[in-house]
Parts: structure tokens; C-alpha cells; sequence
């Protein structure tokens, strides 16, 4: 990564029950999460998480449940206090702060979104989308100027004096989107928003989100269960499994070199040629002349494949991003990359 | 083998000067505060004659119009208005209308100082579980104690009349409204909680923006259950010396005048119908101005 870390977690440790402080070595020494439980009856959250997140990127964490990535996110912001370890945030030592200065520093740092969107009942669309404005001391006309520039964005236009329980699911999330975005804050953290959604509208608002990173360039940190997501999304993915990161790297990476079994049984299921690009599969060849039809190394297999087809060729040039030749990519070569690796399994 | 039929106690004499030693005690310290206690409480004298003067003062088609104005507010419903106002009318026409004024007064000081002092201590109950631990107990000692003992020594210190009756009326009508603030504060949603924690909301923003309001149909429904219970208390408190419609119905009790008592009796329910459709309604507004559901 070029960028140079903005979030930085370094052996994070989180373990519940009576007292953590008794076992927190045994923890660090990489104990196993079963003997913990049964034999010191403590609970591991965390287990020496130690990653860097880059700014203005969508850093994705993927897991079942019970993997830890909710209480992850929830560091961040100190809704839950690691036992031990640290969380270096823009140069600050999140967990060394003071109660009333970790407010302060959730108020100009921090924006969540919530899976079970956790809108304000008795608030309407307009001030709940105010409410982190609010909460700063920002006064009205600016409070319902800038609440109503947002809720516009996010496609609520007219809904200003709606309540949450008079609006659908989707609707209600756009809400807490319209919530966080309004506050301005560098960082979002979004714990696993599209969660409680229907499978379209869920692709509606990923969609909806790819938009406005494009525009916002906002750290995001995004927590899914859902590897599909966390690839159309992350700029980068780490994998979380029983507290620990078992692999970081891009969708591509992941896809391409599964750490493990677990994570390639993951992998299996996915649709590789929406993954994967151009560049992973070419070959150089020293030649003078080239096709007319060329593509960008980040161009993804599948649309390579649409682009020989229709065109009736079946190898293609890659340009890369100064328009130089780097490679070309067989017809051959790229379905083969498309179906998945039987035989590896 | 007399300890098994009998009870082993404290022999007779001990437990005689016990009580002598307590009772004295507080008779001294009675003598010797009662002055400075009874002057503590001039200000809520002061309020309780003023709204009580206001009250039989003012003509009665007046009250009557603020009374249906304040149903209308708080209900915003033609039934209840024009029930309230039937019920006064037929309370004035069997002429108790200066005992009735009397007894609303009563209540609604009552009421009033049971809400300034008992929100506080809800919502402190919500914030600390030592002190719910703490408190609990006590709640339960005022619901449960006969309203009797406790004035015994109220009227020792403060003697007899509108201050220990007012007192009595407040202890025994305090608890719901503790106990619901303090309820309504706990069940609010965690989640919504959390988010507010998120956008770094401090104590009292939290308590201002989020508690208080999604507590509010539960502070209020502990707001009717004062009002009522302040009224129940009349009755009683009207043996120290509270006037209004408790004393007929005392006095029907001495000396068996049935029709007196059924009267005034009846008179009490009205008012507390009143109150309790007006605080209902109003407590039914604000719930469906919240929304119906959370989102869960």
C-alpha cells in the first residue's frame, strides 16, 4: 500500500469475563480460544489483531458470527476498551484517552452505521439525520440544511417529516447513511449495514455507497459476512476467524492464494471472473504489432471475455495506465482462470 | 419446653424502655426543631393556600372553562371534554364544588412536588445500580407501610393541618412515579443507546435527546398513577386536618350518614376520572407522535 496507515491496530487483544487482566498473557501467547473457555472459563473477542488501514479506502472485515468483527469495529471507537494493545487513530492512541476527550474524538473522527440501524424512534427522517450535527453543538439553519443536502444524496428527498417505523428497511439504512454522511467525520464505520436487507435492495444500496465513495474518499471501515460484499466493496479485506486475522491482502489475493482451507471454501463459491483482473492472467509476448481492440490491466476477466467475444477475437492487448502495452490475455487463458480449481479442494 | 409454644422475646421491660427512649427522643427533637421544620416548609404552605384560594376564589364557569380548556389540550378529544365537564357540573349541582376545589388543590400540589422530586430520583435510580439497590427498599416501605404510622410522627413535628397532610399525600404517591421513570430509562433500546455513544453524545445529551422523550410514556403513566394515589390519600389525610372532600365523607363515616358519604365518594371517582382520562390521553398522544414500534 502506498498510503501510509491512518488506522493502526497493534496486538489488540479483547477477552471477556470475571477478570480479563488474569489471563490476558495466556492470550497474547496465542492460546487457543477452546482451552481458554474450558479451562479459565474467559472468553476471547480479540487475539493480537495487529493491521493497518489506509486512508480515504473501504477496508473490509469479513466472518461468520461469533468471529469478532463486530467487537473489532467497536474499538475503533472505543465502544468497547481493548485488554490490551493499542489503537493509533490519525497519530492518537484512542485507548489512552480520557472520557471526555474520547468524546470530543468520536465527535470529529467517527461516523457508525448500524446493522439493525438503531434510528432514534421519536425523531423524524430530517432530525435524525441531524442528530450527530446536533450532538456537536452545529445550530439550526445549518443543522436542517445540511441533514437535508444529505437525505437528498441519499435518495430520501420528501421523507423529511417521515418516523422511522412509517419507512421500509431499506429506507430506514438510507436514514443512517444520511446520519453518518451529515456528520462529516473522516472515518465511517459501518457494521454490517446491508445485513438485514432483501438481496436487491442490498445491491441497490452497495451500489449506492460505491457511488458516494467516489466522490467522498472516505476511510471506511465495513464489516460484512458476506465475502461477495466485502469484494465488491473492500479495497482491502481481512478475513476474521475466532478473533484472529487469518488473511489481509486484496479480493484478488484472497481469491487467487486462500490462505487455508476455511477461506478458500469460501472462495469456492464466488464468481471468480468478477474478481479477478486482466493483469493476473496475461502473458508478455515481445511483439510489433497490436490488436485494435486493447484493454486496461484492471479491466476484470469476465468483461475481457465479453470484449473477445463480441468483438470475435480471442486474445486481446492490456494497456497499462499510461496506455503502454504490458501484456495480452488469451480467450483460453481467462476461462480457465473463471472456473474454479476443483481439484485444490 | 415453653420456648417451643411461646416465642422466645424480649422480656417486657426491656422492650417498654426501648420504646420510651425512642419516643422521648423524637418528642425532644420534635420540641426542638419543629419551629425550624415547620418553616422549612412555608414555601409549599404558601403554594397550597394560594392555589387553593385561586381555586374557590375565581368563578366557578371560569375554572370550569380552564379545566375543559386543559382536557381539550391534553386530549384533543370532544367526549372527553364534554364528560369532563358533565361530571363538574353535576359535582357543582349537589353543591361539593368548594370541597371538590379544595381537594384538587390538594392534589395537584401534591402531584406536583411528587414529580419535581421523584423524576430526579428516577432517572439517578436508571444511572446508578447502587442506588437503585438503596432506594428499592425505601419505595417499598412507603407502598407498603400503613399511611397510619407515618403520620404519626409528621403530626408530632408539624401538628395538625394542610403541611403533614400534604406530606402524607406526597409519601404515599411518590413510589410509581420513582419506579416508572426509572423503568421507562432502563428500557430504552440499547442500540439506540450505543449509536448515540457513537457520535460521542455525553451523559446529559444522552439523558436530554434519547431517554427522557422514548421514557415518556412511561414517566407518564407513572404521572396517572400519582394523581390517583394522591387522591385515595384525601380521605385519609383529612383525619390530620386536610379539608375538602375527605372530611364529609370521614364525618358520613362517625356518624353513619350513608347518603353523605355515596355523595362525596362519588365526587373523588369524578374528579379521579378526570384526571386519569385527561393523563391517559395525553400519554397515548405522545406514544403514537413516537411511533407505535421501535425499530427492532
Amino acid at each position: 500500500m502506498i498510503n501510509k496507515p491512518y488506522i493502526r491496530l497493534k496486538n489488540v487483544s479483547k477477552v471477556f469475563g470475571e477478570n480479563p487482566d488474569s489471563v490476558i498473557e495466556l492470550v497474547k501467547n496465542d492460546i487457543d480460544k477452546n482451552e481458554l473457555q474450558n479451562d479459565y472459563s474467559h472468553v476471547i473477542g480479540l487475539q493480537n489483531i495487529n493491521i493497518d488501514i489506509p486512508k480515504n479506502k473501504i477496508q473490509v472485515f469479513m466472518g461468520l458470527s461469533g468471529s469478532g468483527k463486530s467487537t473489532l469495529i467497536r474499538h475503533l471507537n472505543q465502544l468497547i476498551r481493548p485488554t490490551s494493545g493499542e489503537i493509533i487513530v490519525n497519530n492518537i492512541n484512542v485507548t489512552e484517552l480520557n472520557k471526555k476527550d474520547l468524546i470530543n474524538f468520536r465527535r470529529e473522527n467517527f461516523a457508525m452505521v448500524f446493522q439493525k440501524f438503531a434510528l432514534l424512534p421519536h425523531r423524524t427522517v430530517l432530525s435524525n439525520t441531524y442528530f450527530g450535527l446536533q450532538i456537536r453543538g452545529v445550530k439550526s439553519p445549518e443543522l436542517e440544511n445540511t441533514a437535508k443536502y444529505w437525505i437528498d444524496k441519499v435518495g430520501l428527498d420528501g421523507f423529511e417529516n417521515y418516523h422511522p417505523n412509517q419507512l421500509s428497511g431499506g429506507m430506514q439504512q438510507r436514514v443512517g447513511i444520511a446520519r453518518a454522511l451529515a456528520n462529516d467525520a473522516p472515518i465511517l464505520l459501518m457494521d454490517e449495514p446491508f445485513s438485514a436487507l432483501d438481496p436487491l435492495i442490498r445491491i441497490e444500496m452497495q451500489d449506492m455507497l460505491i457511488t458516494l465513495q467516489k466522490e467522498l474518499k472516505k476511510t471506511i471501515v465495513f464489516i460484512t459476512h458476506d465475502l461477495d460484499e466485502a469484494l465488491k466493496l473492500g479495497d482491502n479485506i481481512a478475513i476474521l476467524r475466532d478473533g484472529k486475522i487469518i488473511q489481509s491482502g486484496t479480493g484478488q489475493d484472497i481469491i487467487l492464494n486462500p490462505h487455508d482451507s476455511y477461506i478458500s471454501n469460501f472462495t469456492a463459491q464466488v464468481n471468480r471472473g468478477k474478481v479477478i483482473e486482466c493483469e493476473k492472467v496475461m502473458k508478455k509476448l515481445s511483439k510489433d504489432t497490436f490488436s485494435k481492440i486493447t484493454i486496461k490491466k484492471e479491466t476484470k476477466l469476465e468483461e475481457a471475455v465479453r470484449i473477445m467475444i463480441s468483438s470475435n477475437i480471442n486474445e486481446v492487448d492490456v494497456l497499462n495506465s499510461k496506455k503502454k502495452y504490458i501484456g495480452t490475455v488469451h480467450l483460453n487463458d481467462v476461462m480457465a482462470s473463471i472456473i474454479n480449481p476443483i481439484d485444490e479442494q | 419446653m415453653s420456648i417451643l409454644t411461646e416465642f422466645p422475646s424480649i422480656d417486657t421491660e426491656t422492650l417498654r424502655s426501648l420504646k420510651k427512649t425512642i419516643d422521648s427522643s423524637f418528642l425532644n427533637f420534635s420540641r426542638n426543631y419543629g419551629d425550624n421544620i415547620e418553616s422549612f416548609f412555608d414555601p409549599i404552605r404558601f403554594l397550597l393556600i394560594e392555589s387553593e384560594q385561586f381555586l374557590i376564589n375565581t368563578p366557578w364557569p371560569i375554572i370550569m372553562a380552564i379545566i375543559a380548556i386543559i382536557a381539550w389540550l391534553g386530549s384533543k378529544n370532544i367526549k372527553i371534554v364534554l364528560s369532563v365537564i358533565i361530571i363538574l357540573a353535576l359535582i357543582g349541582y349537589f353543591d361539593m364544588w368548594e370541597n371538590t376545589m379544595k381537594t384538587i388543590s390538594i392534589t395537584f400540589v401534591a402531584a406536583f412536588l411528587a414529580i419535581v422530586i421523584g423524576i430526579p430520583i428516577g432517572i439517578l435510580m436508571a444511572k446508578s445500580n447502587h442506588f437503585q439497590r438503596a432506594m428499592n427498599p425505601v419505595l417499598d416501605v412507603m407502598q407498603t407501610m400503613p399511611s397510619f404510622v407515618y403520620l404519626i410522627p409528621v403530626v408530632m413535628l408539624l401538628g395538625i393541618g394542610k403541611i403533614p397532610g400534604l406530606i402524607a399525600v406526597v409519601v404515599y404517591s411518590i413510589p410509581p412515579m420513582i419506579r416508572l421513570t426509572n423503568l421507562g430509562i432502563r428500557l430504552v433500546n440499547q442500540a439506540v443507546i450505543e449509536a448515540a455513544d457513537s457520535y460521542g453524545a455525553s451523559n446529559s445529551q444522552k439523558l436530554i435527546y434519547i431517554q427522557i422523550p422514548l421514557a415518556l410514556p412511561t414517566i407518564m403513566a407513572g404521572i396517572n398513577q400519582t394523581i390517583m394515589l394522591a387522591l385515595s390519600m384525601v380521605v385519609i389525610a383529612s383525619m390530620i386536618g386536610v379539608t375538602g372532600l375527605g372530611q364529609p365523607v370521614l364525618l358520613a363515616i362517625q356518624n353513619q350518614y350513608f347518603t353523605l358519604g355515596i355523595f362525596n365518594g362519588f365526587a373523588i371517582v369524578g374528579i379521579a376520572i378526570v384526571f386519569d382520562r385527561i393523563s391517559q390521553a395525553y400519554g397515548k398522544r405522545i406514544q403514537e407522535s413516537h411511533g407505535t414500534a421501535d425499530d427492532k
